[in-house]
């Protein structure tokens, strides 16, 4: 039972790492129609500013607080550099471009941080174990489902309960009548677009105890990332919610029941979901 | 206008006979295949920074000149820098080669161009085994040969059952199948394997929680680069430590990765070919030399570059001046280098060398690796390998 319990949890935090990633993402994705491929260098990027940060300030919350600001700053430069102008340009212009960027951030972070990996040591709030559910699990893991799980409550309060939210809602469901109601469509995928950077960056503090912090992290999480997106649909919270929880799930009890089918099985949910849901689990658009 | 033709093709060759002396009498030319970028360049730094130590040692640096090709650690691009090194710059000797993938891929070119090789990582058990060449002399390691001697050497701290945990690939195979083999052999009992999907593993999580519940004696694992950190850390934090002590291949605690493991590792214990603490005055004027030139401990993979360095410089001062005779030369190499007496198996063209069993402590200056035990001159068998 024990056993049991302590592979959910697993799931769990995984689950809620693959969450910071894929909100961002897809909601970027399916407010505007853009596919942004950098989002897994971004979340490298926020790994790496947490690491400099926690050299510079001592202790890890330096990294944990600047590291998002640091990647939304990464967010405006790119948006205003970059992504404007690529917004009528088409998916396949996009997609390139975006691609392209994932390599010049490799390169950069490479040249910056060097090649070999660096760590960052676990906030001593969070060291050691603790008894939950009758089993002795990390500490710090648990800061990670819980912190998952308050992003998830605030983003749900944010698009449910507010007014930005409403517009943000809007948006995603028809951003051409959404604009003719006089919201700003294009101020309003800036704001998401800087949400969703710092989320990444955050992700990338947050998982920089538990992983090693090398440049090319973030290409190894992309493709997890883009299948929960695919499989949530596009665009909502739920369907992020639902993505990380199925993906974590099976790639955590895959790897403990099937470890020979471990690397297949979150590819055989793709499949399975595209084929019998096209459009995800819970697409924003009805 | 004959005269001025003749005159021509005189000039040109006295020109072609002027650069065949030089190639002759003066230099030797060294074709460096290495990562220079990619997830192995930091590995193809510290083997290059090695080589050029050997060179400087001997004072032979002139003697050498030395064209690099970056391989990007992909099988196509080391075979097309091979080509290019053998075929255009008519290389006298290769040395170099990280992955090996890339080794496997420019097995046949090398040795059917007849191009004396020194491998100074790849660590395929086939490359001296089934697939030797005579023209292919490593000085690296084999994956079989640093694991071996684990096998029995746990048996007899009073192991009896392992769980073993490597990526699923070649290499993490050979490391683990040559452990599993020799303690089977000297009796332990293996309860459990698990082979991690390589490079897409970061959470190692699911499967540790899984080795615990089989609850072995030991678990014996190879991962190295950042699968190393990841490993290391996870393991600690999820308390395993306190129950389990965690042995394994010495890449997983190898001077690279120390820094960012932190104290997680330490009390592991592994097996490796080289450790920079070793208390011999050849490695500690490595050391010190090493420490001058590049500002850090060297890894086992900078004493590797050295040792590809030190045995090209050996097979020269034995008088080797081109492909065939450098190819003979190297055979014969043997000495006593930072890791220890070494020598070339004719049987195989492997190294035949000591193998440290190492773990980690707190030093004075940070981690440091204690040793705990040698295993002397550890040799292959020739595993199907028919030289001559």
């Amino acid at each position: 039972m024990t056993f049991w319990i302590v592979q959910a949890l697993n799931g769990l935090q995984l689950s809620m790492l693959l969450f910071l990633l894929s909100i961002g993402l897809t909601v970027i994705f399916g407010l505007m129609h853009f596919v942004n491929l950098a989002h897994g260098a971004l979340y490298t990027l926020g790994a790496y500013a947490a690491v400099s940060a926690v050299a510079a300030t001592g202790t890890y919350w330096g990294g944990f607080v600047f590291a998002p600001l640091a990647v939304a700053m990464a967010g405006v430069v790119l948006y205003t550099g970059l992504i404007r102008r690529m917004r009528k340009a088409g998916p396949m212009s996009q997609v390139l471009v975006t691609f392209g960027l994932i390599f010049v951030f490799l390169d950069l972070m490479r040249i910056t941080w060097g090649d070999l990996a660096l760590s960052i040591a676990e906030p001593t709030l969070f060291t050691g174990r603790s008894e939950l559910l009758g089993v002795a699990y990390p500490t710090y893991r648990l800061f990670i489902i819980g912190l998952g799980l308050a992003v998830m409550l605030g983003l749900w309060v944010l698009l449910s309960r507010t007014q930005i939210g409403a517009m943000i809602r809007a948006g995603v469901d028809n951003d051409q009548m959404a604009a003719c109601l006089g919201i700003n469509v294009e101020r309003l995928f800036f704001i998401v677009f800087c949400i969703g950077c710092a989320l990444a960056g955050l992700a990338g503090a947050v998982a920089a105890p538990v992983l090693s912090v090398t440049p090319d992290m973030g290409t190894q999480i992309l493709i997890p990332t883009l299948i929960v997106v695919v499989i949530g649909g596009l665009g909502s919270l739920k369907g992020a919610i639902a993505g990380s929880l199925m993906v974590g799930f099976i790639q955590t009890f895959g790897a403990v029941l099937a470890p020979q089918l471990a690397s297949v099985s979150i590819y055989a949910l793709l499949a399975a979901v595209l084929i019998f849901r096209p459009a995800g689990l819970f697409p924003a658009k009805a | 206008m004959k005269l001025a033709m003749t005159t021509a093709l005189a000039g040109a060759m006295t020109l072609s006979a002027s650069a065949a002396f030089a190639q002759d009498e003066e230099k030797i030319d060294v074709g460096m295949i290495l990562p220079y970028v990619g997830v192995y360049a930091s590995l193809g730094e510290e083997i290059d920074q090695g080589f050029m130590l050997a060179l400087e040692e001997a004072g032979m640096t002139d003697r050498f000149n030395i064209i690099r090709e970056d391989t990007e650690a992909s099988p196509q691009v080391g075979v097309a820098a091979t080509r290019k090194l053998i075929l255009e710059d008519e290389v006298d000797v290769l040395t170099g080669l990280v992955s090996s993938g890339v080794l496997g891929a420019v097995r046949d070119f090398v040795d059917q161009s007849q191009t004396p090789l020194i491998v100074s990582n790849a660590g395929n058990d086939e490359a001296t085994g089934e697939d030797c060449s005579p023209y292919i002399t490593r000085v690296s390691f084999s994956n079989a040969q640093v694991n071996r001697p684990m096998g029995q050497w746990l048996y007899d701290q009073g192991m009896r059952t392992v769980y073993t945990l490597a990526p699923d690939y070649a290499a993490g195979q050979q490391h683990i199948g040559a452990f599993v083999e020799a303690f089977e052999e000297a009796g332990g009992e293996v309860v459990g394997q698990d082979y991690t999907p390589f490079g897409q593993t970061q959470d190692f999580g699911p499967y540790l929680t899984t080795a615990q519940a089989a609850d072995p004696d030991a678990i014996f694992v190879f991962y190295a680069g950042s699968e190393a950190i990841n490993f290391v850390k996870q393991y600690d934090s999820f308390g395993i430590k306190e129950e389990t002590p965690l042995y394994g291949s010495g890449f997983l605690t190898s001077q690279l990765y120390l820094e960012a493991e932190g104290p997680a590792a330490v009390g592991v214990v592994t097996s490796l070919h080289y450790v920079p603490t070793l208390d011999t005055p050849e490695n500690k004027a490595f050391v010190e030399a090493f420490q001058a030139a590049a500002d850090r401990l060297p890894s086992e993979y900078a004493v590797q570059g050295y040792d590809a360095g030190r045995s090209l410089v050996e097979a020269v001062k034995a008088g080797a001046t081109d492909r065939e005779s450098i190819k003979e030369a190297l055979r014969e190499v043997s000495y006593t280098g930072p890791r220890g007496p070494l020598e070339i198996d004719p049987a195989t063209n492997n190294i035949v060398q000591n193998v440290y069993i190492y773990d980690i402590v707190e030093g004075e200056n940070g981690l440091t690796q204690e040793l705990i035990d040698t295993v002397e001159a550890v040799r292959d068998e020739p595993n199907g390998c028919e030289l001559e």
